[in-house]
Order: C-alpha cells, then sequence, then structure tokens
C-alpha cells in the first residue's frame, strides 16, 4: 500500500517535470504557428519576392508598397556593425579572465562583465539617444547621430556580455593537460594560447559568437530609440536605417488589425524568426562539434 | 467546505450576471486620432457612472461612420468630416448621421532652437518632406542638410500631417522614423539640422515651432481657423445624441471633457 501510493506520488512529480520541461517548448510551438498563421496572408496580397526584395516601406499609403529590404539590410548593417565591435571585446575579455587574470581578479571581473547583460536596454537606448548620438554627431559632423554605427555600438556593447561569457566556458573547457603538453615541448605562453588553446575552443568561440549576433539582430528597443529609423537602403554606417525589429515595435500598436499592413508585420517577424533559427542552428551544430573534436561528446 | 464554495460561486456568478444586466453600454468604434480622447473621457465617464460601461476601438475614421451608418456602434470617431458618399449611404439607409465636433488637432512645424528659419510655407514643407527641398540654403538663410523627421505612418499624427500638409504625397524615404511625439521633440532638439512636426499639446521651449503661412502655431489660432495644419475631429451619432450618448458627448464637451482633450496633446475648443 505504501509504496504504492510513493509510486503513484512519484508518476504524479515525474508529469509535472515533463510537463515543465516541455512547456517552453509549447510556448514555441504557439509563437511558430502564430508567426505563420497572421503572417502568411500577406503573400495573397504582396508576392513574397517583391516582398523581400523590394525597395520601397510605405505600407499605409494608396496603394500601399510592401518591401523589406531596406529593413533587412537595416537589420544586417547594424548587426555586423555590433559583431566587429563586440567580438573583440568579448573574445578578448574572455581571453584576459581565462589566461592572464588571477583568482581574485577573475572573480570580480566575470560577474561585472554579466552584469551589463542585466542593464534593461531602454536604458541603453536612452543613454544612446542622450549621450552616444550627439556627441557621434559633433564630433563627425554628421546631419544627425542616430544612424547605424550608433546602433552597432550600443548593441556591441549590449552583446559583449552574451560573446564573453560563452567564450569563457569554452576556454575553459580546454583540458588543463592540452597546456600542460604545449608547455612541456617548450612552447611559450604566448604559443600555447594562439596555437593550442584558441584552436581547441575554436568551435565554442564561434558559437560565443553566433549567439551574440542572434542577440544583436533580435534587439528591438535599442535600435528604434538610436538607430534614426530612415527604411532607406543603407549606403554607409554613418547614416540612419531601420531594423526589422524597430519596424515591428514602431506599427505595430496602431495598425488596423487583419489589415495587409498587419499581417505583414508578422511576415516580417516570420523572416527574423528564421534568421535567428538558422544562427541558433549553426551554433548548435558548432558546438556538438566542438564537443567530439574534444572527446567530450555524448 | 466544498458545497460552500460552490454555494458561493453560484451565488457570485448570479450576482455578476445581474450586475452586467444592469449596466448600460455605450460603444465607439472608429479614428485612431479620437481613440485617446474617446478613451480617457470614457475612463473618467465610468469612473462617474459606474453603472455605465463604454467599450472603445479602433479601427479608423471610415470604419468609425460605417458602423455608424450599419448601427453597429452608438458612436462612430472620425478625424474628417463624413464624405458625400457617405453621406448618400446613410440616406439610402434612411440614417440621419449627426455631427458632434469634440476637439481639435492642431500639428505644428519644429526645427532647432538655433535655426535661424522663422518661417515656411505648406508649398515649402510639402517640398522639405517629399524630398524636393533637401537643403537649408534652399529656404533661408541657414546652410546644411535637412534632416528630416517623420512618424511611424502608422499613427494619426502622421496621418493628419500627410493628408494636411503633404496632399497624402509619399514622404522621402530617407526621412527618420521616431515613434512618439515626444521622441520627435527630442531628435530635433538635438539634431540642428532637423525638421520635425509633433501635436501642438507638445511643444517646449527645447524646440522652436515654425510659422506656417505666417501664421503661428497657437491654440487659438488653431480655434479660430487660421493656421492651416490643424483639423476638427468629431463623433458622430444616429441622429441628434439622446440619453446616455447625450451625457457622454456633453461630459466630452465639458470643462472636464475638453480638459483631458488638452492632456491628450489636443486643442480643447474652448
Amino acid at each position: 500500500m505504501k509504496a504504492q501510493v510513493r509510486r503513484i506520488k512519484e508518476r504524479i512529480y515525474k508529469g509535472i517535470f515533463t510537463f515543465l520541461a516541455f512547456s517552453s517548448l509549447l510556448f514555441l510551438v504557439g509563437i511558430t504557428i502564430t508567426l505563420f498563421l497572421e503572417g502568411l496572408p500577406t503573400f495573397k496580397e504582396v508576392k513574397f519576392l517583391n516582398f523581400i526584395f523590394g525597395k520601397y516601406w510605405y505600407p499605409t499609403y494608396e496603394p500601399p508598397e510592401f518591401g523589406i529590404l531596406p529593413l533587412i539590410l537595416g537589420s544586417f548593417w547594424v548587426t555586423a556593425g555590433a559583431v566587429l565591435i563586440c567580438v573583440p571585446l568579448g573574445v578578448g575579455s574572455a581571453l584576459f579572465i581565462n589566461e592572464l587574470a588571477g583568482r581574485r581578479l577573475r572573480a570580480i571581473l566575470k560577474p561585472l562583465i554579466e552584469l551589463l547583460a542585466g542593464i534593461p536596454s531602454i536604458v541603453y537606448g536612452l543613454f544612446g539617444i542622450v549621450i552616444i548620438a550627439p556627441s557621434l554627431q559633433k564630433l563627425l559632423n554628421l546631419p544627425v547621430g542616430l544612424t547605424a554605427f550608433t546602433g552597432s555600438l550600443i548593441l556591441g556593447i549590449m552583446a559583449t556580455p552574451t560573446v564573453c561569457s560563452i567564450s569563457e566556458d569554452a576556454l575553459s573547457f580546454v583540458p588543463r593537460s592540452f597546456q600542460e603538453a604545449s608547455f612541456a615541448v617548450g612552447a611559450n605562453r604566448w604559443q600555447t594560447l594562439t596555437r593550442v588553446v584558441i584552436p581547441a575552443s575554436a568551435s565554442g568561440i564561434s558559437t560565443a559568437i553566433i549567439l551574440g549576433m542572434s542577440r544583436a539582430v533580435g534587439e528591438t528597443m535599442t535600435v528604434l530609440m538610436v538607430c534614426g529609423g530612415a527604411a532607406v537602403i543603407p549606403r554607409t554606417f554613418f547614416q540612419p536605417v531601420r531594423p526589422m525589429t524597430a519596424t515591428i515595435a514602431a506599427e505595430m500598436g496602431e495598425t488596423v488589425m487583419g489589415s495587409t499592413h498587419y499581417h505583414s508585420l508578422f511576415a516580417i517577424g516570420l523572416i527574423l524568426f528564421l534568421i535567428t533559427l538558422g544562427f541558433n542552428i549553426v551554433a548548435e551544430l558548432i558546438s556538438r562539434r566542438f564537443r567530439l573534436k574534444l572527446g567530450l561528446g555524448r | 467546505m466544498f458545497g460552500l464554495l460552490t454555494g458561493a460561486l453560484i451565488i457570485s456568478l448570479i450576482f455578476s450576471a445581474h450586475v452586467l444586466a444592469a449596466k448600460k453600454a455605450i460603444t465607439i468604434k472608429g479614428s485612431t486620432t479620437v481613440l485617446p480622447i474617446a478613451q480617457a473621457c470614457a475612463e473618467a465617464f465610468m469612473n462617474k457612472y459606474p453603472d455605465i460601461d463604454i467599450s472603445v476601438q479602433g479601427g479608423g475614421s471610415g470604419v468609425g461612420i460605417a458602423s455608424i451608418i450599419d448601427g453597429t456602434c452608438d458612436i462612430g470617431d472620425s478625424s474628417r468630416p463624413i464624405k458625400d458618399k457617405e453621406k448618400a449611404k446613410a440616406e439610402e439607409k434612411g440614417v440621419q448621421v449627426y455631427e458632434n465636433v469634440v476637439a481639435m488637432d492642431g500639428i505644428a512645424v519644429v526645427v532647432h532652437p538655433s535655426n535661424p528659419v522663422n518661417e515656411l510655407t505648406r508649398e515649402q514643407i510639402k517640398a522639405i518632406y517629399t524630398g524636393k527641398i533637401s537643403n537649408w540654403s534652399e529656404v533661408g538663410e541657414k546652410k546644411g542638410k535637412i534632416v528630416v523627421i517623420s512618424r511611424d505612418s502608422a499613427s494619426g499624427t502622421f496621418e493628419a500631417f500627410n493628408h494636411l500638409a503633404l496632399d497624402k504625397e509619399r514622404v522621402r524615404p530617407e526621412s527618420l522614423l521616431n515613434a512618439s511625439n515626444n521622441a520627435v521633440a527630442m531628435t530635433v532638439a538635438s539634431t540642428p539640422g532637423a525638421i520635425g512636426y509633433i501635436g501642438l499639446g507638445y511643444l517646449s521651449p527645447k524646440v522652436k515651432s515654425l510659422k506656417v503661412n505666417g501664421v503661428e502655431p497657437t491654440k487659438e489660432n488653431v480655434v479660430n481657423g487660421s493656421y492651416i495644419l490643424a483639423r476638427k475631429l468629431f463623433m458622430y451619432t444616429k441622429g441628434e445624441p439622446e440619453g446616455i450618448i447625450k451625457q457622454f458627448v456633453d461630459f466630452i464637451l465639458s470643462s472636464d471633457g475638453q480638459k483631458l482633450a488638452d492632456e491628450a496633446g489636443f486643442v480643447a475648443l474652448k
């Protein structure tokens, strides 16, 4: 009797935890379905290729035009710029923390960098509008300080903790024996770092960079505030651009529900989702290869 | 215990059904521009008269007027007067559409305080926003590229400006998008070459407002009709408002209601 009760109890607990584990999957499936259901009706009105490669975004005019190429390129430029900033910063600080910093410095630095990730994006946005944009405008004598570069700079700083934290994990995964072997054959610290430690953790660092990228491409509030929001195909880093996320955020609140404009915003979300999904799949594939290569695989 | 709970549940259900049945309801639909006024007034009105339930929905001016004609709402919000076509449709259905002006919407064109330009004509504003003029030297002493700041094209302010100043022509794609009146004011205040437009209620000393066709953008000039970037905002009703609908319209037109309209960034009628 007692054993039976215990078995039932165990089964209930197991059920609860299985449900909890799968509930995030439930949300994922729900969101995906919503994106498709709300996004796909766009293509009844607009041809898919015209949507992706159209150069003009005039959704509320008569006749409307739904071309999101400027928005895709806006996201792309801002993300590319952010990568140029967060990779040296993130990987550099990971190397320093892992290789050079002493135990005490490391105990202070790592949480401090990770704290950057906890700052709300709207605060970064305000910082960008109030401090970075005006100084950039004066410094470079631009007509306006709200540009792709401003967005890249701030997104780069925002993505740094992600890149740093995951790179540092990857570096610390490199077995101590690798380094010892390298020192044993007479390599110095620099040679060990560049020829042994970095190559051994290369796929982990790539994963970090890709996850940093997907953080940057999906960021909304900051880019809405600091990128200027001009829906044109960007030619330089120092002109206003409008990333996809900013478009959705700015227009969703006031569009008419059920209109083509409304559906097209979901379609933008769908494309963004597919891009981020692509990033994450690549990151997962690379990190699997990395585990296998070091004999840490499943 | 269980029986008690069920009993309480049933009683509360009956009670709430009773309350719902006793509540008188007003449905408001239409213009997203008028929506903030309708929303603010509805909240204040429901606080004052808890037995009246007001639901406010958007949809656009066309939807508002169409719903009045179809009888699917009690008040149809619109940021433009009823069109002849809609009037004809109403007559066909035997509906008399009554026009209530509830507030006015005025849009000020603003530049950086350091900008020497003091006034622009409507044609110049249109040329700047559609991209025919792109340097300040073409409209005054100031030199340099004009940074054109616009609103997200789904917003009421954009729709009003596009209608009143641009004759619904396309804003140049290089224009910057800001998601609120305050954001426009902030960007203009920090960008020497910028031009933007904001609701009259959002003017502050941080930006410089321009005369349009020689007329200062003030509330007086909006109400007396001399400032051209302004329009009336309507709430259409089926026939002259009666009963609780009249009560609500009167509340909006009262000093309390007009104060709410003013706070929402519009121009009060009095």
